[in-house]
């Protein structure tokens, strides 16, 4: 298990480093940066003392050397727009948009989860047809049209909560509900499968078979492996608590890192742009890495490490 | 009642092998092939045409004039026809990025599965990676670095997704290769060719054209939340995100210019799933 | 003469890394090791052993479908080129397969008459496309299928037809070998006598040399004309069937014919291995069948016997031949 966890770790440093490398090389496949940022007709002078500061004037190699040794000390270097360091920056950002993140996880949790186990009980039930809809709406309908609609009804026909902005206690609830409501829905259409492929696994029949009551069957067979699948989506949803919420923020006017992302890409400021790219991938492989432990101790069969190649 | 289920009439049965609500579903896509490719037809105004005299003219089923049945915006410009405008880009776009991502994921598989070894784990980390990090995000990111045209746009849609074909392909060929036919073939002396191009892929289409219309309404939103934010289809072109993006400003005043293109992007994804789900079930039930 | 196949030290290794990446040790597995035998235009050698012995390795690496790792195969004196070359594609034409499982070797999209055609096309042979319709009719006819199974599709036949039809793809290329992998065990018991018939009357009057391999001691026996027993790699005994049948020399052998189904009045003592074939990774020192023979002397677990040829010209590998083979008769 400790075996299998290590060899984890190195592939998630390994995918961390793609992602400097990619970051990296994509800035430079891209242009110019001088050119870019001080526009073709900056003095040369200028040019050049650019060049300099950003170490544009040695190879690639050596760039790409010196970009990897700051960025593993934690300095992404500086916003291009007003100076400052662009991790830092960043990280400004990371209280707000966990501030409607996590709220709206604990919402898919608790609403998504039970329904799912519910629907699946209650095969073909009103329940689990109802339960099947929403979530059909959850892949349909994209989150920026369910943020406007609920904007539509809670602040400019009812009046009772705050379109945008993040001034009012109140004003988190909408971010949180659309953010909460889709990915519920999905979490509810996943739990309902795992649990239903479960539930027709011939070792479900022989528990109830054997007599077993049908909620201790339930309880101590079908639910820990139907958790075992759930438990990869669940993962997924915690790898984008730092940047799944890039539409959301952007709807509702709230300072979060999505927002930062989207005025930095309209703004081309591609220390930035940099920043939270490493961030939302240390964030996911992190994520990754814990579903992987939580993974070897729901499934006994990969505790001895014979995990490769899923 | 037993009789009515031992001898179902024509029509029953009818209906048992299309369920109405999938009828009802490709109805509306066809109903949306038929405008993108009509679209300079059907558009009784031009997109870009503005008539001052007639801003924010609401819709008819909220009390407007039939000239704008859909209404019109604050420019003026008549909503139906950015809206069969937007219809005509937003599908080309999808249709495009999914065809790029099939085609290109396709080939990585089987290259992954032909050579393995070190190619297959170098695809393999790449469909990871691909897994691992919200595209959304990644996707961002490209446009920051190289800017927007449309070319450049309907290829990074196309890389959306591709790793589900890459995965798909590279199990059924390893499979095929391992002791199926496959193998049966390339020892009868056929080429490469031969073998991916005549036998694999004609038995493993289904599947991809199964995930097709997983991923085609997953482009759709992906085209339309980018360009909502105001960072991918960018005017005077218009798409169906451009248009709830634009509409948003007008939330209180004129809901209508948000609400036609939202309708169309939810009914469009809606259809393509169940189409999508009723295919499943018809040529792969292995997929579930 | 030149044998039309030669295999000589035949070897292939793999790579396996024990414990998950990037820890534990690469460990190297012979799968096969140092095989040699020939084959005769029109006459058949039985592979016979245990899953896992290397009999697949070996009929992969005689077709060329897996490189070799050390040794030669040779087809009618000239030495095997490398898997996929165009070179190595032409000589499909000399030698084919047939498999174990007919329907997950034929391709499900299309039909049956079609797959038989195939060969024609892929090597551009045959003429126009009615000829070859007409040569495919006449080979399925030739291995006992009906006209109307050419429009049939895989899963609408039976598994016997099936093997029909891979043996009459595998035949449309008018080979001399044929490599036959495990061909009948997937078969009903009562279709599996009537494909061996067919493979003996297509040898009879096509003049084929088959390498044919099986776990089934009592078909090969009925088709070879020679016979190798294989263990973990290794050839242990070959040599004459019915001889090395009713007086098996290497104990292996002994245990293997001890085994074949007998009718029951008969008296005969049932020798049961003790323990399972070892990973071919961890070979044991020595003769490698040592730890299970209940021969084994202290000479076995340090000298590793070589393959050499008895008194009645058959060959075995074992320090105590001689006196196993007598007291078995």
């Amino acid at each position: 298990m400790l075996r299998y966890l290590a060899g984890r770790l190195l592939r998630a440093i390994l995918t961390i480093f793609l992602v400097i490398a990619f970051a990296f090389f994509v800035l430079h496949l891209s242009g110019d940066p001088a050119m870019m940022i001080l526009s073709a007709d900056a003095p040369p002078e200028s040019i050049k003392a650019f060049r300099e500061a950003w170490g544009l004037d040695r190879p690639l190699w050596q760039q790409f050397l010196a970009y990897l040794f700051h960025a593993l000390q934690g300095d992404l270097g500086n916003s291009m727009r007003d100076g400052r360091p662009a991790l830092q920056l960043v990280l400004e950002r990371v209280p707000a948009t966990l501030a409607i993140t996590l709220p709206a996880f604990a919402l898919k949790l608790f609403l998504g989860i039970p329904a799912g186990i519910y629907a699946a009980l209650h095969r073909n039930s009103w329940a689990d047809r109802l339960t099947m809809m929403v979530s059909v709406a959850g892949f349909t309908v994209p989150s920026f049209v369910l943020a406007l609609v609920l904007v539509l009804v809670f602040s400019v026909q009812l009046g009772w909560l705050p379109s945008a902005g993040s001034d009012k206690p109140t004003s988190a609830i909408l971010p949180i509900v659309t953010l909460g409501i889709a990915g519920a829905a999905i979490l509810a259409r996943f739990t309902r499968s795992a649990m239903l492929e479960v539930l027709g696994q011939p070792y479900i029949r022989a528990a109830s078979a054997k007599g077993l009551r049908w909620r201790t069957v339930v309880v101590e067979h079908a639910l820990p492996n139907a958790a075992i699948p759930t438990t990869t989506i669940v993962g997924f949803m915690v790898g984008t608590l730092i940047a799944g919420a890039v539409v959301v923020e952007s709807v509702f006017a709230w300072p979060g890192i999505g927002r930062l992302l989207v005025s930095s890409v309209s703004n081309r400021d591609l220390a930035v742009v940099q920043a939270i790219l490493l961030l939302v991938a240390a964030t996911m492989v992190t994520s990754n890495i814990v579903v992987d432990a939580i993974y070897g101790w729901l499934d006994p069969r990969l505790r001895r490490g014979g995990a490769r190649g899923r | 009642m037993a009789a009515d289920r031992a001898h179902p009439g024509k029509l029953a049965r009818f209906f048992e092998a299309w369920p109405p609500l999938t009828l009802l579903a490709l109805a509306w896509i066809a109903t949306m092939v038929i405008v993108a490719f009509g679209a300079d037809f059907l558009a009784p105004y031009s997109f870009t045409g503005l008539d001052l005299r007639a801003r924010l003219s609401p819709p008819v089923f909220m009390g407007g004039k039939w000239a704008h049945p859909l209404g019109s915006d604050e420019l003026g410009r008549d909503v139906l026809s950015r809206l069969i405008m937007s219809i005509r880009l937003s599908l080309l776009i999808a249709f495009f990025g999914t065809l790029i991502a099939a085609a290109f994921g396709t080939v990585m598989g089987f290259v992954a599965a032909h050579f393995r070894g070190k190619v297959e784990g170098l695809i393999l980390m790449m469909i990871d990676f691909q897994a691992s990090v919200p595209f959304l995000i990644v996707a961002l990111a490209v446009l920051a670095f190289f800017g927007n045209n449309l070319v450049l746009f309907v290829m990074l849609m196309g890389l959306n997704s591709w790793e589900r074909y890459a995965r798909i392909a590279r199990g059924l060929t390893l499979s095929a290769n391992e002791q199926g036919y496959a193998a049966a073939v390339r020892q009868l002396g056929a080429t490469n060719f031969r073998v991916y191009g005549l036998h694999v892929l004609p038995n493993i289409a289904s599947t991809l054209i199964v995930s097709m219309t997983i991923t085609f309404p997953e482009t759709i939103l992906l085209e339309s939340g980018l360009s909502f934010l105001g960072l991918g289809i960018q005017p005077p072109l218009t798409s169906l995100g451009n248009m709830v993006g634009y509409g948003r400003e007008y939330l209180t005043r004129a809901p209508w210019i948000m609400l036609s293109p939202a309708a169309v992007i939810v009914l469009t994804t809606l259809s393509i799933s169940i189409v999508g789900d009723w295919l499943r079930d018809r040529l792969d039930p292995t997929l579930r | 003469m030149t044998a039309l196949l030669e295999v000589t030290d035949l070897s292939r290794t793999y790579e396996v890394r024990r414990g998950s990446w990037p820890f534990g040790k690469v460990a190297t597995l012979h799968a096969v090791d140092g095989v040699s035998f020939e084959l005769q235009a029109g006459r058949t050698l039985g592979l016979v052993g245990e899953s896992g012995c290397g009999k697949t390795t070996t009929a992969k690496l005689v077709l060329g479908l897996v490189p070799v790792t050390g040794g030669q195969v040779r087809i009618a004196g000239e030495s095997l080129p490398a898997g996929g070359t165009a070179a190595w594609r032409a000589l499909r034409r000399r030698m084919q397969m047939v498999y174990q499982d007919p329907l997950g070797a034929l391709d499900r999209r299309l039909s049956v008459g079609r797959q038989v055609m195939e060969p024609l096309a892929i090597h551009g042979l045959g003429g126009t496309e009615a000829e070859r319709r007409e040569k495919a009719r006449a080979m399925m006819d030739a291995v006992g299928l009906a006209g109307h199974h050419f429009d049939r599709f895989p899963h609408e036949l039976s598994g016997g037809q099936r093997q029909r039809i891979v043996l009459a793809r595998a035949l449309m290329l008018d080979p001399q070998l044929l490599v036959c992998d495990e061909p009948i065990s997937a078969l009903d018991v009562s279709i599996q006598a009537q494909v061996v018939n067919l493979l003996l009357a297509l040898q009879q009057r096509l003049g084929l040399a088959y390498l044919f391999i099986s776990h089934d001691l009592r078909m090969v026996r009925q088709v070879s004309h020679e016979v190798a027993v294989m263990y973990l790699g290794c050839i242990v005994e070959q040599g004459d069937p019915d001889r090395l049948f009713s007086a098996p020399a290497h104990p292996y052998t002994q245990a293997l014919v001890s085994a074949i189904p007998t009718h029951a009045r008969q008296k005969k003592r049932r020798l049961v291995l003790p323990g399972e074939p070892p990973n071919p990774v961890d070979r044991p020192a020595g003769c490698a069948f040592h730890p299970r023979c209940r021969h084994a002397v202290a000479r076995c677990r340090v000298e590793t016997p070589a393959l050499r040829a008895l008194a009645d010209g058959r060959l075995a590998a074992c320090h105590l031949a001689e006196q196993i083979a007598a007291s078995a008769t």
